[in-house]
């Protein structure tokens, strides 16, 4: 460990996430042997006991390369990005909600009264007639203890700090993980801004790729849970929303290989600007029907289309947050 | 001893003992080896001893409210980004909710494919503790120098060979989960009525050769226990220390015959006698659990409706409970299987009998679980009917609202949703496993602060120590952060010296 100077040290960080892609680290299972006899882990809080002074007391660019995983929401998160991106050399953002936002951007979708509202007072098992709400300070006794700020919207690692590569995916592959450190540890470095993954559609590694039509001609939109899923023919041709056209391929279609349709993760492609745009254009564009009426009946079929074309995304597309009076 | 680490080693006590003379207040953060972020922050008084000490949770998201607006059918993958350690508790409890919603009885071989998958998640999740997070305490030891109180550590103490054999275990196991749920990380098998892949009978003989080695390798985990913590009195002391140990009610998931079951049955609850409280089925959930709001932390304190909140306090008057392995054990009759019901038996007759309420026995009983996991992957490979193409049942009745419950391996987890005629979410309440344990957590921390901080002798293998009584629980602070709230006003109180509010400030 700190033993050897003359290791390449790394670091690991959480914001907003849900630990997933600590625990792709995690399988990176036999390779983690090689990782840890190459590299020296200087933080890594699920881990390990590093804390934060820990990092404060590293001279700054020390860090050969630190993976900072989940979206930014807090005061904190800020000041622990800020820090870290002094501190290293390169910075990745690892993972879907570092690199577009994530599932917790769902949330850019509804006001913070609408929230704070409904878990600290309406929610059904709550019991709080005192109305209280948790404060970034609170006064108990002359004691004070402290709790984060939260900023307005869920940001991407990059709208807070600057960012030089990307490891897409909910949660990135462990074989992409390795590609990468292998990458960073060859020091032939791609250009800055590079997404370490294949710039393919997920269609591309698709197993069922033969059995995709070359025009769909969508007449119903299927929801699975109310359809038997044919376990060998392309999803979409079945009528089942799939993301893969619109989504970078590098997972190898595990959802798929579960028989459940992509739900996009991976993200855009460098040729698409917008996923979500994309996925919409495509499934408008191979509509059967012509009519409005049946149009909108057809549409009935994606009753969510923010959680269905941008379930991960919502941070950097082109829809902005919902405005709500008062804010 | 290293000369590095050794000089790392003094720096880190000579900086607490700074902060302590400076500010009277020590703050661990970020706490560390547990999922999610947290922090702790010690207040001392006048004599150096503890006055109060905050175990916080820093962050929250937002799941019930962006969750509204949609399908219900895409609950058991959105709510598994609740957490991606036990990302197929919420997919498994989110499925059983939406069976509720629809009212579709999933087929018989589609709940026998969801508890194959469940027990081997159960396992490899409990194993990820053992050897990982929580483990390195005792195999390593508490006042070991940080840097090798981790996984390197334990490789380092138990040989490579073994830790090989533990990582590649652990891989296989989830090899299992990543065949049937697409993802290991994120499953997609839940449906309601059903499961969107099963078992082909080409693959049966390989997985039926992996439960028997997750068996073998239950055992070995509950040698290695009996050899590194219970062969060491120091460890046992520990262990049953009074400053790790509360009073307090235990819940858990039980079967018929009211023996530890994570995926399905009534949940049960004892006293601190461990006599029975109360027995109720999912649906009933909200008769029995409430919520408490304090304004030093993002998580709710759940408490027993029927007892009610009496503040963080232990003891039969107080609403406090636990859930998690040690709960369970101590809420249950025993254990389904045989070399898991021996382990069981074995853990209280040391322990002094039922219930047990040392809070780091949480790891022992956690290795008890590991061979009922182990064991009943085993039974339903062995079952006919896992292979069955008979996957799902699809779902005819118009949805209203469905609640579901498994037993996570931090604890009871709760799902309850509600939806329009279409299946669109019109509410959600989720009640996650640390969140039931976040009141006793608080207590733990408390007590260990106060049992071992004297006279404002402050020590980072002191520190560790009060980071273990809460690492016992095997927290999961992102699972406690599932709710998200925004802008916080700044709100100032002005007590009179009775705590009484005279005035309010607002920013």
């Amino acid at each position: 460990m700190s033993a050897n100077p003359e290791k390449p040290k790394v670091a690991f960080y959480w914001c907003a996430s849900c630990g997933g892609c600590e625990e792709s680290v995690v399988d990176l299972a036999e390779d983690i042997l090689m990782v840890l006899d190459k590299v020296d882990i200087v933080f890594w809080p699920v881990a390990m006991d590093f804390k934060k002074a820990d990092v404060v007391a590293m001279p700054d660019k020390s860090i050969l390369a630190t993976l900072v995983n989940g979206a930014i929401r807090t005061s904190e998160q800020e000041e622990m990005v800020q820090l870290l991106r002094r501190k290293s050399q390169v910075l990745i953002a690892y993972g879907a909600c570092s690199h577009l936002g994530g599932i917790p951007a769902l949330t850019n979708e509804f006001s913070r009264e609408e929230v704070l509202q409904y878990v600290y007072h309406d929610a059904p098992s709550v019991v709080n007639k005192e109305g209280t709400r948790p404060q970034p300070v609170t006064e108990d006794e002359g004691r004070n203890p402290t709790l984060p700020e939260f900023r307005n919207v869920v940001r991407s690692l990059d709208q807070v700090v600057d960012v030089d590569y990307y490891l897409p995916g909910c949660a990135p592959t462990p074989k992409l993980l390795k590609e990468a450190l292998l990458v960073l540890l060859s020091g032939e470095l791609p250009p800055k801004g590079t997404v370490l993954a294949p710039d393919i559609a997920l269609c591309d590694e698709c197993p069922r790729k033969d059995s995709k039509p070359t025009d769909v001609s969508f007449t119903e939109f299927k929801r699975p849970h109310l359809h038997r899923i044919d376990p060998e023919l392309c999803l979409l041709a079945q009528g089942f929303i799939c993301m893969g056209p619109a989504t970078r391929g590098g997972c190898e279609a595990l959802c798929i290989n579960g028989n459940m349709p992509c739900t996009g993760c991976f993200g855009p492609t460098s040729r698409v600007k917008d996923q979500g745009a994309k996925m919409l254009s495509s499934v408008s564009s191979n509509m059967a029907a012509k009519e409005e009426n049946e149009i909108d009946r057809v549409l009935d079929g994606i009753p969510d289309p923010v959680g269905t074309f941008y379930r991960y995304g919502l941070s950097k597309c082109l829809l902005r947050r919902k405005v709500t009076a008062g804010e | 001893m290293d000369k590095s680490v050794q000089s790392t080693w003094d720096q880190a006590q000579k900086n607490a003992n700074a902060d302590y003379m400076a500010k009277r207040r020590i703050v661990i953060d970020p706490i560390t080896r547990l999922e999610g972020h947290g922090k702790i922050d010690i207040f001392l008084n006048k004599t150096g001893d503890v006055d109060r000490a905050y175990f916080q949770v820093p962050e929250l998201r937002g799941f019930e409210v962006f969750s509204l607006g949609r399908p219900a059918e895409d609950m058991p993958q959105i709510t598994s980004r609740i957490c991606g350690v036990c990302p197929t508790a919420h997919h498994m409890a989110a499925t059983k909710a939406l069976d509720d919603l629809y009212k579709v009885e999933p087929t018989s071989a589609a709940k026998k494919v969801r508890e194959l998958v469940y027990n081997a998640f159960m396992l490899e999740d409990h194993a990820l503790h053992v050897y990982i997070l929580g483990g390195p305490d005792f195999i390593v030891g508490p006042d070991a120098p940080p840097e090798l109180r981790n996984v390197v550590g334990v490789i380092q103490k138990v040989g490579v060979d073994v830790g090989k054999q533990v990582i590649s275990m652990r891989r296989r196991i989830r090899e299992l989960i990543a065949y049937v749920g697409g993802k290991v990380i994120h499953p997609v098998l839940g449906l309601p009525g059903g499961v969107a892949k099963g078992i082909a009978k080409e693959d049966l003989a390989g997985l039926q050769e992996l439960a028997k080695d997750c068996v073998e390798f239950a055992k070995f985990t509950l040698q290695i226990f009996h050899d590194i913590v219970l062969k060491n009195e120091e460890y046992v002391k520990l262990i049953t220390s009074e400053y790790y140990t509360h009073r307090t009610y235990y819940m858990g998931l039980m079967d018929e015959n009211n023996k530890v079951n994570f995926y399905d049955g009534k949940i049960r609850v004892v006293d601190p006698d461990g006599k029975p409280l109360s027995e109720f089925r999912a649906q009933e959930y909200l008769d029995h659990v409430q919520e408490h709001v304090e304004s030093w932390s993002y998580v709710k304190f759940c408490y027993l409706k029927e007892v009610g909140w009496k503040g963080f306090v232990d003891g039969a008057d107080s609403g406090i409970y636990a859930v998690a392995p040690l709960a369970r054990l101590n809420a249950s009759e025993g254990m389904a299987t045989p070399l898991a019901q021996k382990a069981y038996e074995e853990f209280f007759e040391v322990l002094g009998g039922k219930p047990v309420h040392h809070t780091l026995a949480n790891h022992w009983a956690r290795v008890v679980e590991m061979l009922y996991a182990a064991e009943r992957m085993q039974e339903l490979l062995n079952d006919p009917e896992i292979t069955s193409k008979d996957l799902r049942n699809i779902p005819t009745e118009k949805p209203s609202v469905g609640m579901g419950v498994v037993e996570a391996p931090r604890g009871t987890l709760f799902h309850h949703f509600e939806t329009d005629d279409n299946g669109i979410l019109t509410k959600v309440n989720l009640i996650v496993a640390t969140q039931n344990n976040a009141a006793r957590m608080a207590l733990s921390v408390e007590a260990a602060a106060k049992g071992l901080i004297k006279k404002g002798e402050v020590n980072e293998g002191l520190l560790n120590k009060v980071e273990m009584a809460f690492r016992a629980y095997d927290p999961c602070h992102a699972c406690a952060s599932h709710s998200l709230p925004g802008k916080m006003p700044l709100i100032a109180y002005i007590r009179n010296a009775e705590g009484e509010i005279l005035q309010e400030l607002r920013r």
